[in-house]
């Protein structure tokens, strides 16, 4: 029976199996930041050990920083500016490389990982960061770990994990005007739930899958974490490959033809069978907005939110009183219409070139309200910077967006750029948890060009409408 | 890390599905660069007002459970973000194990290593739980990770025809033997030195 591309990629990373232990997993790249970092360090440094392979380990600064421009020299609040730090002291004493905000490739971990040309197909790639699945856009084995753990790779290149099962979602059939990457995997979660990718890997395939660009690619497998899985898949291929050629750490000559001949072999052979499926026909996807407290609460924008009576779970009905008690919102009400007080077109998952561009597309020659405050976050300082040589920071400007430098920012709310007290966030983030954008805040999630459709008419709009 | 062999307390019951780590310990609380003083941070937006004073509603603030060890809850615990410092937050408040029916995995792993133990049991079985401790807030659950079961001790079973357990769980057995020795992974993978720079060196080629 042949393998699928998980068990290709986790096959080629076992050293050890010991009876009885779980497997010894080799790590090709570790991505490092401030918050989940300094006490795996402070373990090193306890035990006196070095770190194994700086060379395979890369640095960055991304969560705690602010991003209003002019941020970095004025108002850092103490307990960051003590996180990034600590962070320049480790980074300096153990000999790792670090992407520092004073310098120019800084960003999020997840965005300047691919920039650099650090992720590539077949590798293993973790952080401390469960949106480490975005590096599966490449055919990657990318997952998060836990600060423990960190310690462990950093100090032996290794972990011990027990091998996951694999699970396929085919998606099928072409997108419609209007519907991207976000709402393809939206729909996804909103159809497997947020626990329902528990012990697996997804591997993401399709005519649909193979027809999206690297960005997009990008946003789909970011969030796997939130269907449960810790990781995603897409098998690498052409649009891969030029992706990858010529980015800094990228093979060169040589080596670059024998990296892609490579490669090509890691996809999921015929015969080999997926511990569970599931299709999607994306023909029939709309674009889709959350309206609860977990991102598998979402809907159609042409639909309804949910009434406990349609539900026959107890836990789920419960879930979405809970849900809907925090929202504000009307079990079968529209979520078309919705009013929002804040939108946030940033995070990891959507904060790319592509969805500044595909935003700005829409902001452009129309007007934010002044009651609706707007926010733009590129991914990285390489982002911002073409977006600025392209003028889409003039296109938000003049729509009324407030135009940021590279960080997480609202996504988490761990810097100053936090969600008022009840506000509804129209976000491109990854998380509609409770408060996770500011103590009290309500996110709806969507993408990109749905975030600035509810931007310029001040509530949840179907972007179909206005293309 | 602290051994897990058996433990016997009340349980503080947490009726609520898909608790993100975001609740357990909001994002401000990770501008630390130890792990302490995570305990006070612990389900702090349903814990506290935004004035910061305790909310008497919150199960946590409740003095009839005061002092539990165990924390039963809804389906998927831990799902979100990869921070540890939700286990730490757990473990520091006095949380020694979490029984639920589906725990998120990389929290599931993370408390492995910081010797809490987390406990998956059927949705009907945490469903009686949770009646049980609501209703007599006293009930004691002893759980014993030896033998891998989950007990009543202040049920007799015979009498109550088994519908009180006892009640028996998975553990990965390597993992089970780290809880009961206290040990973690680094020692382990240090162990592997050999390995690690052979694999290494034929990569290398």
């Amino acid at each position: 029976m042949g393998k699928t591309l998980f068990e290709k990629i986790w096959d080629a990373h076992v050293i050890a199996e010991d009876e009885g232990a779980p497997a010894v997993l080799y790590i090709d790249a570790h991505l490092v930041h401030e918050v989940t970092s300094p006490q795996a360090f402070a373990t090193l440094r306890e035990r006196g050990l070095p770190v194994r392979r700086p060379d395979k380990t890369f640095a960055t600064m991304d969560h705690a920083i602010p991003t209003r421009i002019g941020a970095v020299e004025i108002d850092w609040p103490d307990d960051a500016a003590t996180q990034v730090r600590t962070l320049r002291e480790n980074c300096a004493d153990f000999d790792v490389p670090l992407f520092d905000i004073e310098g120019d490739v800084q960003g999020i971990v997840h965005v300047i990982g691919p920039e650099l040309g650090v992720t590539q197909p077949g590798m293993t790639i973790v952080c401390g960061d469960s949106h480490t699945s975005t590096h599966g856009a490449f055919g990657a084995l990318a997952f998060g770990i836990g600060t423990s753990e960190v310690g462990h790779v950093l100090a032996t290149q290794c972990l011990m994990q027990k091998q996951a099962k694999t699970f396929a979602i085919n998606v099928e059939g072409a997108l419609g005007t209007g519907v991207t990457a976000k709402d393809i995997i939206l729909a996804i979660i909103a159809k497997n739930g947020a626990g329902g990718g528990v012990g697996y890997v997804f591997e993401y395939r399709g005519e649909a899958i193979r027809a999206l660009d690297m960005a997009s690619r990008m946003t789909i497998c970011n969030m796997s974490i939130e269907g449960g899985a810790r990781a995603g898949l897409i098998a690498p291929d052409e649009t891969t490959f030029d992706y990858i050629k010529g980015r800094t750490y990228a093979p060169k000559a040589d080596a670059w033809d024998r990296a892609v001949a490579h490669w090509r072999t890691l996809k999921t052979d015929e015969d080999a069978v997926f511990d569970r499926e599931l299709t999607l026909d994306a023909s029939a996807l709309e674009p889709m907005v959350t309206y609860g407290t977990n991102p598998g609460q979402g809907v159609p924008v042409t639909k309804h939110v949910p009434r406990a009576s349609d539900l026959d779970d107890p836990a789920e009905r419960r879930s979405l009183q809970n849900a809907l008690d925090y929202m504000g919102l009307t079990e079968g009400q529209p979520i078309e219409g919705q009013h929002v007080d804040i939108v946030f077109i940033g995070s990891c998952t959507n904060s790319r070139i592509e969805d500044l561009r595909a935003a700005a597309a829409i902001a452009k020659g129309r007007q934010v309200p002044n009651h609706v405050e707007a926010l733009v976050v590129p991914g990285s300082k390489a982002v911002k910077a073409q977006a600025e040589a392209e003028g889409l920071d003039r296109i938000f400007s003049e729509a009324g967006f407030e135009w940021r430098g590279a960080g997480c920012s609202m996504c988490l709310a761990m810097n100053d750029d936090k969600a008022g007290e009840g506000k509804y966030v129209a976000s491109t983030s990854n998380r509609n948890f409770m408060g996770r954008q500011g103590p009290g805040s309500r996110s709806l999630l969507m993408s990109p060009i749905m975030a600035a459709a509810a931007a310029v008419n001040g509530r949840v709009t179907d972007v179909r409408e206005i293309l | 890390m602290q051994p897990f062999t058996t433990l016997t307390s009340t349980a503080l019951p947490l009726r609520t599905e898909n608790v993100d780590t975001d609740q357990i310990i909001p994002a401000r609380y990770l501008t630390a660069v130890t792990q302490e003083g995570m305990g006070d941070g612990l389900f702090s937006w349903w814990r506290y007002a935004r004035d910061g004073s305790p909310n008497p509603d919150f199960v946590l603030n409740q003095p009839q459970y005061r002092g539990s060890e165990i924390l039963v809850a809804g389906r998927n615990f831990g799902i979100g973000s990869s921070r540890e410092h939700a286990v730490w937050a757990l473990t520091q408040y006095g949380f020694r194990a979490v029984i639920s029916p589906a725990f998120a995995d990389i929290f599931y792993n993370n408390s492995l290593k910081n010797g809490l133990l987390p406990i998956r049991l059927p949705e009907e079985t945490v469903g009686r739980l949770l009646d049980l401790v609501e209703e007599v807030p006293h009930t004691s659950i002893c759980l014993d990770l030896p033998s891998q079961t989950v007990t009543l001790p202040d049920f007799d079973s015979s009498t109550t025809g088994g519908s009180e357990g006892p009640w028996s769980f998975d553990i990965d057995p390597f993992r089970k033997q780290c809880l009961l020795r206290g040990l973690d992974d680094l020692g382990y993978l240090l162990d592997k030195e050999e390995e690690i720079s052979a694999f290494e060196a034929a990569a290398s080629l």
